[in-house]
């Protein structure tokens, strides 16, 4: 009698079979390709009338920017919008997965999405996955109950605070706050803290570049201020431009025409029925 | 007990890139001033370019310190050469020079990617450039670095230098004009710092021809 192995299909959750595979083809010298990390700066602070979040928008891959100018900031609810640090394809997905969730959640109680509800159900999820699920958030928005900051780690393990930064550029960007922070601060005098804030992590940080986005929660509703701040514009442009030769050299011109294995025979007996 | 693995490295990468430009009359080198480790900057305004002889500019990315030891021991013997032959040293004589020094720690490398550029005895723009170890060869133009694998292709793609493997021997030098090729170099380093996080800051431009050599800087993005 054979022994058969019964295939059990995956219950879900990552399957770590190949994990003995790459560590013996990463002793022999052949690495796994690296994954697209936003290497960021992003912010959250709470000002008198609600929250604002900020981010800057480039996207890593190594030492190269593969993304000029992509979104850090996204959307979780009318009321609740989540920044995200670490590897692109993992924040995009537990935060699409959660908006989601938090949709379902609306239509089932009738009632405005929480900052609390979106908060729990993020770090079950990245606690389930022990921290593999690489996304390190700030999460923040206006509900019932006021004005809510949160800061996810990628294990699972959460804050609440007045003001975060999260990301590769979070110490300077932290710098930028602890100077200047206080409570009560206006709209304006929020939005330049945090300009200001990922402005430094801009410039002082090479994982951090290009534009700075800013998002404005209130009770009233919400501001997505795409791009609010441009400044790393291109240096150089030449005046007289570059051609490309519009095709790559000939280097040889060989044609062998394709002999015909069938013969096409016209007006052959149509198809029966 | 298992082989344990080294847990510090005397090397570092300070980043940066450098690009080298030859012409019929004129030689182009120039560098940016990040000096960066890891995910920080160290400084925005560190040149990279070095003055080895009169006729002679050398461009290196890679860790500085020992860039700086490298440029110190040419120096001392480019002096010594002066004393004993009562003249400079010419460019190509400084291209061996820097080879033979490169292979003498072939076996405790400087973490050094050089391009030399100057002019040789006729005046005729000549670049060369080298590995960590010394091997070296003269071409039309050259890039290392971080970001030489943005730039090089783009390089070639409008210098297009021959092969010095070719019969008959063509001319290494590129068709340009002096102002083109500062041009051409102008926008290599912006476009290299668009996607290159190690490059940007500055530009140090050195244009080296027959009436000396001359210094200039452009701006470049600072994030």
């Amino acid at each position: 009698m054979s022994k058969s192995v019964v295939e059990v299909p995956p219950k879900g959750g990552f399957s770590f079979d190949l994990c003995k595979r790459n560590e013996m083809l990463a002793n022999k010298g052949v690495n796994p390709p690296s994954f697209r990390k936003t290497g960021t700066t992003i912010v959250g602070l709470i000002f008198q009338d609600g929250v604002i979040l900020g981010a800057d928008t480039r996207a890593t891959e190594g030492p190269i920017v593969c993304d000029k100018n992509c979104e850090k900031i996204h959307y979780m609810a009318p009321n609740i919008y989540c920044c995200g640090a670490g590897t692109a394809a993992d924040t995009e997905a537990v935060t699409d997965m959660v908006s989601s969730q938090l949709q379902l959640h609306r239509y089932h109680t009738g009632r405005e999405s929480r900052v609390v509800t979106a908060l729990t159900l993020l770090k079950r999820h990245l606690f389930n996955y022990q921290g593999y699920v690489s996304a390190a958030l700030v999460l923040g928005g206006v509900d019932v109950t006021g004005p809510h900051l949160h800061t996810i780690y990628p294990h699972g393990s959460t804050d609440t605070l007045p003001f975060a930064t999260m990301g590769s550029g979070s110490l300077a960007a932290m710098a930028v706050f602890e100077s200047k922070y206080k409570e009560g601060l206006t709209r304006n005098e929020g939005i330049e803290l945090v300009t200001e804030a990922i402005c430094s992590g801009i410039f002082n940080d090479l994982g951090s570049g290009s534009n700075v986005d800013v998002c404005v929660i209130t009770k009233g509703g919400k501001e997505y201020l795409r791009n609010h701040l441009q400044p790393n514009p291109r240096t150089y442009t030449s005046s007289k431009g570059y051609s490309f030769p519009k095709k790559t050299e000939v280097l040889l011109t060989k044609i062998i025409p394709l002999k015909e294995k069938v013969e096409i025979i016209e007006g052959g007996d149509a198809m029966e029925e | 007990m298992t082989k344990q693995q080294a847990n510090w490295s005397p090397y570092d990468n300070n980043g940066g890139s450098c690009v080298a430009i030859a012409g019929a009359d004129y030689c182009v080198i120039a560098a940016d001033t990040r000096m960066s480790t890891g995910y920080n900057i160290l400084t925005r305004e560190y040149s990279k370019i070095c003055k080895l002889a009169d006729k002679c500019v050398m461009a290196s990315s890679g860790f500085q310190a020992d860039v700086k030891a490298l440029q110190k021991q040419l120096a001392a013997r480019h002096l010594i050469y002066q004393h004993q032959h009562n003249k400079q040293m010419s460019c190509p004589a400084m291209a061996q020079l820097l080879s033979n020094t490169l292979y003498y720690k072939r076996f405790f490398p400087y973490y050094s990617f050089n391009v030399l550029g100057g002019l040789d005895n006729e005046g005729k723009g000549c670049v060369f450039t080298y590995d960590a170890v010394g091997s070296y060869e003269k071409v039309g133009y050259s890039s290392q670095g971080y970001g030489s694998t943005l730039i090089m292709p783009f390089l070639d793609n409008q210098l297009k230098s021959p092969s010095p493997l070719l019969l008959p021997v063509q001319d290494a030098v590129t068709p340009l004009v002096e102002a083109e090729a500062v041009d051409l170099v102008k926008t290599v380093f912006a476009s290299a710092s668009e996607r290159d996080i190690y490059t940007g800051d500055k530009l140090e431009i050195v244009v080296v021809n027959a009436a000396g050599i001359r210094r200039e800087y452009m701006e470049l993005r600072k994030d």
